[in-house]
């Protein structure tokens, strides 16, 4: 709309900036996460002479990353169907880690003495019970804070969103107290499994990709082909237009709201087993990282979503190595800002009605 | 006035001048004949709402009101202590609310703003910068006597509430210029962002020094004294100086809440003037022509620049404002105030009293205010007093808090008192949200509905 103004005044001066800004658009997002890895390849490259140092900070942060995808997913895609930055996500991370590690493998008694066989049958069991620990609750919130606004402004659940989280905070203190707490190392997530060219891959690393890596395929191709993902597409794209072919766009939101809180639960457990600490604030921090991610990636868009984990976690791993973990949240979010200045829509995302 | 509405007026009147009146003895602690007063002032507005010399009266009324208030009440007292954070925060809130409630800005960075007009207080009202001066001797400007001997940088408390809205108006424009290609939910993600980076500055910037800058670093030195650095960090800046004015003897005490009290009051005075003008001039409509379609304010002529940067600039300015206030009455900056929490607080209280209306704003800072300082304070040895119960409430103080804020918003999600204007929208069905006609709401969700 402007552009056309514009290009009616000054048509060739238009051009020109037409097209630079077309090639910022375009490439500056992609040179803007380049810069970050790239400079310090150089001087990793001119210090030691090898890429392993780089090398070893893009796997943590890999790996990190799952992590932050698997939430950024839940996020986007409740973004993605009602519109609403759920802020109580990250607490239903924390629920899912806290359920695992504080209790369930008290429960079927895991410990580090366990057998091989044992520990991956318990693994799999508790990965299963901090998600549907997760996913329930998830849609518990959904049906007491949100369904009931869904006619109100737009902003009065994003109160109510705060609230749970307080409360999800809440119940966390009572459970484990006000610090952080060690768990069990049920996998010792820093032993070296491998190592190529001075990259060390550790269990950790395999554990939190090789978990991610099948979760994301099993969410992505049921929204995409299931019947109810059908319904959850539709929905998304035009809820009163959905009801009228017959879709129910209540027990779909609920739906999407458990899918998110799976994603989440599975986090929290693949988190306790990886930092080896619980904490009832881990969610906070996750949370808007997780979200950074999901509108990095494009809200609303699952693929992008995941992509952004990724991002996010090496940015956040080359920060935390480079510059100081205390300065990582101030890098990623101003790294979010950028993203917002070149390319609002996100990597993978359409151009919206929100982010023209 | 129909019969209709007098019966509806009277239900209301009945509900809120009691509730006001029992809130403000029974919970806060005021004197009952100021809240009688109180009480009546709001039941004047109620059965009046369209008269001008009502409304002329009873304006005056509260100002006269308010001023006698302090002096009705132990100068030390728990509820001068509340009464003068909630005139406080009430500054902040009515400064979102330009943003978020006039010009539907949605900001979840309002903390930046605090954090920024604290700073100030901190650099130029304490001893901080303790090597600047010529020869360390230190700066002073208009402030007490007791403050000439002080080592470090003291200006004159409205000298640096002039400086922190200079400051703050100028961060405000820059924090938007990012968000104005974005609309709705996109704003958010970028004030959050640049809220949690200026936190992040804050809390880290011991390791910030000038002397490192690149270009001004030798001119920073020369100001601020060999080794100055941004912040305290975790561990603070402080103490700060006391409010002091060329008329009075001694600075502010701390027991002697009263003056406070007072500075405060003609804080939000003067912003509560700012935002009924502003409200009704041409750039108070153009906000809330932005807020309602963008698209078509644009084309009927809204410059949409100029009136999103005037937006932030206007309500940062009084986010600053408040900051440099609370510094010097807290006495101390420190990282751990500019939490996301922060923002979130204040945006609670316009979106709990009503986004965009002025009145609804100040009730849902008292409100929130007195739970967060008081109620949830107070509760813990209720349980002991109450039941005989040794239950400790302390450990559940944020589930509360969560717990009020859940219910307060699904009993009541236009907010205390809503805007006129989205009253008639949302309930009356007037205008943009018109569905269903006459009587009650659309059962029916609308998704579309915005804020």
């Amino acid at each position: 709309m402007e552009a056309s103004t514009e290009a009616g005044r000054l048509p060739v001066r238009a051009s020109t900036w037409e097209r630079v800004r077309g090639w910022i658009g375009e490439y500056g997002l992609i040179a803007l996460l380049l810069a970050m890895p790239v400079v310090y390849g150089i001087q990793d490259i001119s210090d030691d002479g090898s890429l392993a140092r780089l090398g070893n900070n893009i796997v943590d942060g890999l790996s990190n990353g799952a992590i932050w995808a698997l939430i950024a997913l839940g996020y986007t895609l409740v973004y993605g169907i009602i519109e609403l930055i759920n802020f109580a996500h990250g607490e239903v991370f924390m629920i899912g880690s806290l359920v695992t590690a504080a209790w369930f493998w008290g429960v079927i008694g895991l410990s580090e003495q366990t057998a091989i066989l044992g520990l991956i049958g318990g693994l799999l069991l508790s990965l299963v019970v901090a998600m549907l620990v997760s996913g329930t609750l998830n849609v518990m919130i959904e049906r007491v804070a949100y369904r009931p606004l869904r006619t109100a402004p737009k902003l009065a659940p994003l109160i109510t969103a705060v609230g749970m989280s307080f409360i999800l905070q809440n119940v966390g203190i009572l459970w484990i107290g006000g610090s952080q707490e060690g768990v069990p190392q049920l996998v010792d997530p820093q032993k070296e499994l491998f190592s190529i060219g001075g990259v060390q891959v550790s269990q950790g690393d395999v554990l939190s990709i090789a978990t991610t890596i099948p979760l994301v395929i099993i969410l992505t191709s049921f929204i995409s082909q299931s019947r109810m993902g059908r319904a959850m597409r539709a929905t998304a794209q035009d809820p009163e237009a959905a009801r009228l072919m017959g879709v129910n766009v209540d027990t779909t939101i609920s739906l999407t709201f458990l899918l998110g809180g799976l994603m989440a639960g599975a986090a929290g457990l693949i988190y306790a087993l990886y930092q080896t600490t619980i904490w009832y604030f881990q969610g906070f921090t996750a949370g808007l990282i997780a979200f950074t991610a999901a509108v990095m990636g494009g809200i609303g868009n699952l693929q992008g979503a995941v992509l952004g984990g990724f991002i996010i976690g090496i940015i956040q791993q080359i920060s935390d190595n480079r510059i100081g973990g205390e300065w990582t949240p101030a890098v990623v979010f101003a790294y979010l800002v950028l993203i917002m200045v070149f390319r609002p829509q996100g990597l993978l995302g359409e151009e919206t009605r929100e982010a023209g | 006035m129909s019969p209709a509405t007098d019966q509806r007026t009277l239900l209301t009147a009945a509900v809120a001048v009691p509730a006001i009146v029992i809130f403000a003895t029974g919970l806060l602690g005021m004197n009952l004949l100021m809240a009688l007063i109180l009480g009546g002032f709001v039941a004047a507005r109620l059965f009046f709402p369209d008269d001008r010399n009502v409304r002329i009266a009873v304006t005056i009324g509260a100002v006269i009101w308010a001023v006698v208030l302090p002096y009705m009440h132990d100068e030390a007292g728990d509820f001068m202590n509340i009464a003068t954070l909630i005139l406080a925060y009430s500054v902040m809130a009515l400064g979102l609310n330009i943003i978020v409630g006039y010009a539907g800005l949605l900001d979840l960075g309002y903390v930046a703003f605090f954090a920024l007009g604290a700073m100030m207080a901190g650099w130029f009202m304490s001893d901080f910068y303790a090597n600047a001066g010529s020869g360390g001797e230190g700066v002073h400007f208009l402030v007490a006597d007791f403050t000439e001997n002080l080592f470090g940088i003291h200006l004159n408390f409205l000298i640096v509430v002039l400086i922190a809205i200079v400051v703050c108006t100028i961060a405000g424009m820059i924090i938007g210029l990012p968000t104005l290609r974005l609309r709705g939910d996109y704003i958010a993600i970028v004030t959050l962002a640049f809220g949690e980076i200026i936190g992040r500055i804050v809390a880290n910037g011991d390791q910030l020094k000038y002397a490192d800058a690149p270009l001004i670093g030798g001119a920073l030195t020369d100001i601020f004294g060999q080794g100055a650095v941004f912040s305290g960090g975790r561990e603070g800046i402080g103490p700060i100086d006391k409010i002091w004015f060329p008329w009075s003897d001694e600075p502010f005490e701390a027991l002697n809440l009263r003056p406070w009290y007072l500075v405060a009051l003609v804080m939000v005075l003067l912003v509560l003037f700012v935002n009924y003008r502003l409200r009704d001039s041409r750039l108070g409509r153009a906000w809330i022509a932005l807020r309602e379609d963008e698209v078509a304010a644009a084309s009927m002529g809204v410059p949409l620049v100029k009136t999103k940067l005037l937006a932030y600039g206007t309500g940062a300015a009084f986010g600053g404002m408040a900051g440099v206030f609370l510094a010097s009455r807290l006495s101390v900056v420190n990282a751990d105030q500019f939490q996301f929490f922060f923002s979130i607080f204040i945006l609670a209280m316009i979106i709990l009293g009503g986004l965009g209306s002025i009145e609804g704003v100040l009730i849902g800072a008292g409100v929130l205010v007195y739970i967060n300082f008081k109620f949830i304070p107070d509760l813990n040895d209720k349980p002991r007093e109450w039941f005989n119960l040794d239950l400790d409430l302390s450990e559940l103080s944020s589930a509360i808090y969560g717990f009020l804020l859940v219910i307060m918003m699904v009993l009541r999600p236009q907010g205390l008192i809503p805007e006129r204007r989205r009253k008639m929208e949302l309930v009356e069905h007037v205008g943009a949200g018109a569905t269903t006609g006459v009587g009650e709401p659309s059962t029916e969700p609308t998704y579309e509905a915005r804020a």
